[in-house]
């Protein structure tokens, strides 16, 4: 009983505190994942106050966090839409994976970490975060601006890469050896390709599956399958996340919508218990050695998100100052970098100092967008006046 | 008009279409069925000066506003034939002498020799109001008749 009494006291402070962080976060115009991050990093090994008796229920959540994360991004988007998406906006998209995954790799192969770490790390330097990037865009009421569907159109493209690359990251992790990689890496696209075409041609049916008037029941339906696809793909070694993920993008329409309104406050809560186990398990004293390469590494990828939205936003015949917004609104990264640092961490396949270094990324990267996305247009202004016509690097 | 629609993966649907006066003016539809009007700022046309979230029943109110004048429009039209009869709309000021007085204690007709055919309420248009109608401040009434009646409508209204 006395243990129970201090669990519930642990997880309610937990919560509450986090609660305070997400109010300041969002009044001072920055996302509240780095904030999370850093209670996480506070409670944990080496940290300042160290929680007991709570990991097994905490281990569990960041776990469902993972799959609410997952399920949620793959359910932004329909098929069709990602259809489009890709038709329309590959060359950016391309583009996109170049310039940004680039850096990534390079930093994790001058460290040593063999090709799994740049495979991981080119995913965390790649994936912007589209759930930041929405919110900064809503706030900052540029939904109708001309570039926005731009923005857009590249966070479609690299929801795409992630139904590919994710699968991918996590078989080549789980099988070590190059012929059971390609063969992981083979099953991985076919599962990507039934999953896109059940949803196009037969998506309806999974949506009926899952759909019910009733919120009650639609809610228990909707949590019930993510888990347990989540569970099925983990023991056949896809990884959870992967599979919640391809379940997000099988239901489309209507049911899509609800099952998004019905668990994002799940997944808020969720997601913020995974942001402080992965903060937990990162021994703050392993971040200050990768600091100096995180802030490089955050200096060069807000420059090539930022050319990225540029050259997207200047195909669509969008002026100057629009493609600077373009650009900027692209830098942040968030809760799928560190998505991927957990996976890569988690398989015990690649140096743990990944972690440290995608954390010390993220806080940093988190912070810059929405900060970036704001600046943009003073910064930008000014530069044209004093040296001419110019790209703004925000 | 060209009303062009885009699709905002993930948001919902904007559409919109250039005004004469050189600015992109639309409406942001938001997957929840939330509605925003967006005004393109004038020297950047890609950017937006306002965009400006609205309840449903806004929307419909605003919609409403917007299309009422076309109404007196319409009624002068088909009253073109008719010479010397024309169409006006006065407004009920709030607090005024009929604000939250039904249509026949104006004794519109009897006084002026005009007659009131709709009344235009928050955006909708009550039609042939019946004598027991009770106007509201705000309301605005739409009289048809002869110069001389308008111009007596417009003093009894208004003025008094």
């Amino acid at each position: 009983m006395h243990s129970t009494a201090l669990a519930l006291i642990q997880l309610g402070a937990v919560f509450f505190g986090l609660g305070l962080l997400g109010k300041m976060a969002w009044r001072i115009g920055i996302s509240p994942i780095p904030l999370y991050l850093i209670g996480g990093l506070a409670f944990g090994q080496g940290g300042l106050v160290p929680l007991h008796g709570i990991e097994d229920f905490t281990h569990l959540s960041s776990e469902i966090g993972v799959i609410l994360l997952l399920l949620l991004l793959g359910l932004e988007y329909s098929a069709a839409e990602l259809v489009t998406g890709l038709k329309r906006s590959w060359t950016a998209g391309l583009m996109d994976i170049v310039l940004n995954a680039t850096p990534g790799v390079i930093a994790a192969l001058i460290l040593g970490w063999g090709p799994l770490g740049a495979l991981a790390m080119g995913g965390v330097t790649y994936i912007s975060s589209s759930g930041i990037i929405a919110k900064v865009l809503g706030d900052l009421g540029r939904l109708g601006n001309r570039e926005t569907p731009v923005v857009l159109s590249v966070l479609v493209f690299e929801d795409l890469a992630m139904a590919v690359y994710l699968p991918i990251l996590t078989a080549v992790l789980a099988g070590v050896s190059f012929v059971g990689g390609l063969t992981a890496v083979g099953i991985s696209l076919a599962a990507i390709t039934v999953v896109l075409v059940i949803a196009l041609k037969f998506g309806r049916y999974v949506s009926a599956l899952v759909d019910s008037p009733d919120p009650e029941v639609f809610l228990l339906k909707v949590l019930g399958a993510a888990l347990l696809v989540a569970g099925v793909a983990s023991e056949l070694q896809v990884s959870a996340a992967v599979g919640a993920f391809l379940l997000g993008i099988a239901i489309s329409g209507s049911t899509a919508e609800n099952a998004t309104r019905m668990l994002e406050p799940l997944r808020d809560l969720f997601a913020a218990m995974f942001f402080v186990v992965f903060g937990l398990n990162t021994d703050p004293a392993s971040i200050p050695p990768v600091l100096a390469l995180a802030v490089a590494l955050a200096v060069v990828t807000t420059l090539t998100k930022v050319a990225t939205g540029w050259w997207a936003a200047r195909r669509q015949g969008i002026g100057r100052m629009g493609r600077a917004r373009a650009g900027a609104a692209l830098v942040a990264r968030g809760e799928f970098s560190i998505v991927i640092a957990s996976l890569t961490v988690a398989s015990g396949a690649v140096d743990q100092q990944l972690a440290a270094l995608a954390t010390a990324y993220v806080l940093l990267m988190a912070v810059l967008g929405p900060v970036a996305a704001r600046v943009v247009e003073p910064l930008a202004r000014k530069f044209t006046r004093k040296r001419g016509p110019a790209p703004a690097t925000a | 008009m060209n009303v062009e629609v885009t699709p905002l993966p993930g948001i919902g649907t904007r559409q919109d279409f250039m005004i004469r006066a050189g600015r992109r003016i639309g409406v942001i539809t938001h997957r929840d069925g939330k509605f925003e009007l967006i005004v393109s700022s004038l020297d950047d046309p890609d950017d937006c000066t306002a965009s400006i979230a609205l309840t449903p029943a806004e929307a419909s109110t605003l919609a409403g506003l917007l299309g009422s004048p076309q109404l007196v429009a319409h009624l002068q039209e088909q009253q073109r034939e008719v010479a010397g009869i024309s169409t006006k709309q006065f407004p009920i000021v709030p607090g005024s002498r009929f604000d939250g007085s039904p249509l026949a204690e104006t004794e519109l007709r009897t006084r002026t020799g005009a007659s009131i055919v709709a009344v235009v309420r928050a955006g909708s248009v009550h039609p042939s109001p019946r004598p027991d109608f009770v106007f509201q401040g705000g309301d605005l009434v739409v009289v048809v008749g002869t110069a001389d009646g308008l111009g007596a409508a417009a003093e009894l209204l208004g003025g008094g």
